[in-house]
């Protein structure tokens, strides 16, 4: 342990000139008003560094005392994503439920740029995608990593830099949102100032998470690490190319991208679709291997299938993107290669579910006591789900009825709230009386209501959306007998109507379902019974079913 | 190099490259001699908590 003392100061002698750095060029991009954006977003650099400053001093002087040392695991900064991420949470669903009735209802654009549906909708994607899964992912690695590597997080300031620089990052994106920034490249959207940022903080994760990766007392690498890896090296190759570009000014925020036209739509949706495989899959199927295994105190169904999959998917996914772009300027053959590439991942895809779903063999009777465990298995379906309706939905006819409509917003939807949250609630249920040392949850019951409260809110979101999105499909390629067209596009808002009120119906019970397991956790970790000293060793939560 | 010579390359030795070493990791997972390492390893979540208490 000793090896890390030298680390441990360089990197606070470098965060101390960086945070200085940083502060200089927030007052100086501030004074200058190159934009207002920048303006507003220097002051905030400004005060941001300035805290850490403070908080670093604060934390040298009192160095020496840190004896964090004799705790063989790193679990404070596990902690304070699982915070973190339920925050962001909320925020994201709830966001995301007044964008729904936005549409529902356009008035409640209150007619002000700040809180115009535009601006919102990224905050949304941003908020669920990388504040909350993303703080998820980064939460559940450092724990599965830790524990599977038997080692602890190397580094003592670098996870705390990763954590920090991570929320930072999630607040001068969804500040530049509100105020107007944005280079407007679909869940790119954050200015290159914010892109270098993350570069910085992304590439101190990977380090952390190879690092410790190196110091394992474990032979073998856990394959939940290996998805963690490929997401963390994936999107931080997605992140910096699609991410080229040019500042009009060093101290101002608009820039210009590398690429244009036909490239720039490719390179987006390549960067954009993969963000869908290695962030919101890869990156959730290592918390699928690690936290219903160990929920359901079974093995992993088949190990050599976990390898086969996971190879299958990193050969086939990065081909995907062009289904994006069916029927634009985009070369035939790419789209035809992106259909065929995305038809291919339905065996990996389903791979990973049956993997997921199996190993509940021989414990299929906990899906009845254990809600936490039908989370996870509920989530793994819908993503057998949602990865059968992607590929369907890139072939070329299937695409040029579904491209543009609702469908497209039901499907993802299907993954991100069936798949990707609930898996996220699975795992979010099963750490933190681990972390906490509970010897289970606050209330089984209150999972059980968040679990049927937010699945009827997934219902009844995605068939809204499907029968919309069908409707709009058909509805706008209506011809009648003389080869006009049928409808004009307003007929087929207004049909929307009743559809974008169910969803926001359905949002509104999901965002429910999330402040029911805040309260729960939070009740967990207040109150919950303390484990009894003498069972650390035997995971607490394989019992948490029963003794419900 | 022309971008012809470029497509050339990577639609034959590109592909070839692809295609063996993802055979080599389908090899790796099937390969007889790895099976009882990769039934042990299916059982890592289980078994992580030893050594930290236990010995």
């Amino acid at each position: 342990m000793q090896q890390n003392s030298p680390t441990l100061s360089f990197g606070e002698i470098g965060l101390f000139f960086l945070s200085g750095a940083t502060f200089l060029y927030g007052l100086m991009a501030a004074s200058r008003r190159v934009d207002p954006i920048m303006e507003i977003h220097g002051y905030l650099i400004a005060i941001i560094s300035l805290a850490a400053i403070v908080l670093l001093a604060a934390r040298a002087t009192k160095a020496g005392k840190v004896q964090d040392h004799a705790d063989p695991y790193n679990m404070d900064v596990v902690k304070a994503g699982v915070i973190a991420s339920t925050f962001w949470g909320i925020i994201g669903f709830s966001v995301g439920l007044v964008i729904a009735l936005q549409l529902t209802f356009p008035s409640l654009n209150f007619d002000t740029a700040y809180l115009n549906f535009g601006r919102l909708r990224p905050l949304h994607t941003s908020a669920v995608i990388f504040a909350f899964g993303g703080n998820i992912l980064i939460m559940t690695s450092f724990f599965v990593v830790q524990k599977t590597c038997k080692a602890r997080l190397a580094g003592e300031i670098a996870p705390w830099f990763v954590f920090w620089g991570y929320q930072i990052f999630i607040l001068m994106a969804a500040t530049g949102y509100l105020i107007g920034g944005t280079q407007s490249k679909e869940y790119a959207e954050p200015e290159w100032y914010i892109d270098i940022w993350l570069t910085l903080v992304w590439v101190t994760y990977l380090l952390v998470f190879l690092f410790t990766l190196f110091k394992r007392k474990e032979p073998h690498i856990y394959v939940a690490n290996w998805f963690y890896l490929a997401f963390i090296v994936t999107v931080a190759m997605l992140h910096v190319v699609n991410n080229f570009g040019i500042p009009v000014s060093f101290f101002g925020s608009k820039s210009y991208g590398l690429f244009a036209g036909t490239q720039d739509a490719m390179t987006q949706w390549w960067y954009g679709h993969n963000a869908v495989g290695f962030f919101l899959t890869a990156g959730f199927l290592a918390i699928m291997y690690y936290f219903i295994p160990k929920q359901a105190n079974r093995p992993v169904y088949s190990y050599r299938l976990s390898i086969i999959h996971f190879w299958a998917l990193i050969f086939l996914y990065i081909w995907a993107g062009p289904h994006h772009l069916h029927y634009t300027a985009l070369p035939d053959w790419a789209q035809t290669l992106g259909m065929t590439f995305s038809i291919m991942l339905w065996m990996p895809s389903w791979g990973g579910m049956i993997n997921g779903m199996m190993t509940l063999s021989g414990a299929w009777d906990k899906l009845r006591t254990d809600p936490v465990l039908r989370m996870m298995v509920v989530s793994t379906a819908f993503y057998g789900m949602s990865t059968f309706e992607g590929p369907l939905m890139s072939i070329k006819a299937v695409n040029s009825l579904s491209h543009y409509t609702d469908w497209t917003i039901g499907h993802v939807h299907s993954g991100a709230l069936g798949w990707v949250a609930y898996i996220s609630f699975g795992a979010l249920y099963c750490i933190v009386p681990w972390l906490w040392k509970k010897d289970g949850l606050y209330s089984n019951k209150l999972v059980n209501w968040h679990f049927w409260i937010s699945t009827l809110g997934i219902l009844l979101y995605i068939c809204a959306m499907w029968v919309s999105g069908i409707m709009q499909g058909l509805m706008w390629r209506a011809y009648d007998q003389y080869g006009f067209l049928e409808y004009s596009f307003i007929e087929s808002v207004e049909a929307m109507h009743p559809y974008y009120f169910i969803r926001a119906l359905g949002g509104l019970l999901f965002v429910l379902g999330s402040l029911i397991m805040a309260y729960n956790l939070w009740k967990t970790v207040k109150s919950g019974n303390p484990v009894v000293a003498r069972d650390t060793s035997k995971t607490p939560m394989l019992r948490q079913g029963e003794a419900a | 190099m022309t971008y012809f010579d470029l497509a050339v390359f990577s639609k034959t030795w590109g592909m070839l490259f692809l295609i063996v070493l993802f055979l080599s990791a389908v090899s790796y997972a099937l390969w007889p001699s790895n099976k009882a390492k990769f039934s042990d390893a299916a059982q890592m979540p289980l078994h992580d908590e030893e050594g930290e208490n236990d010995e």
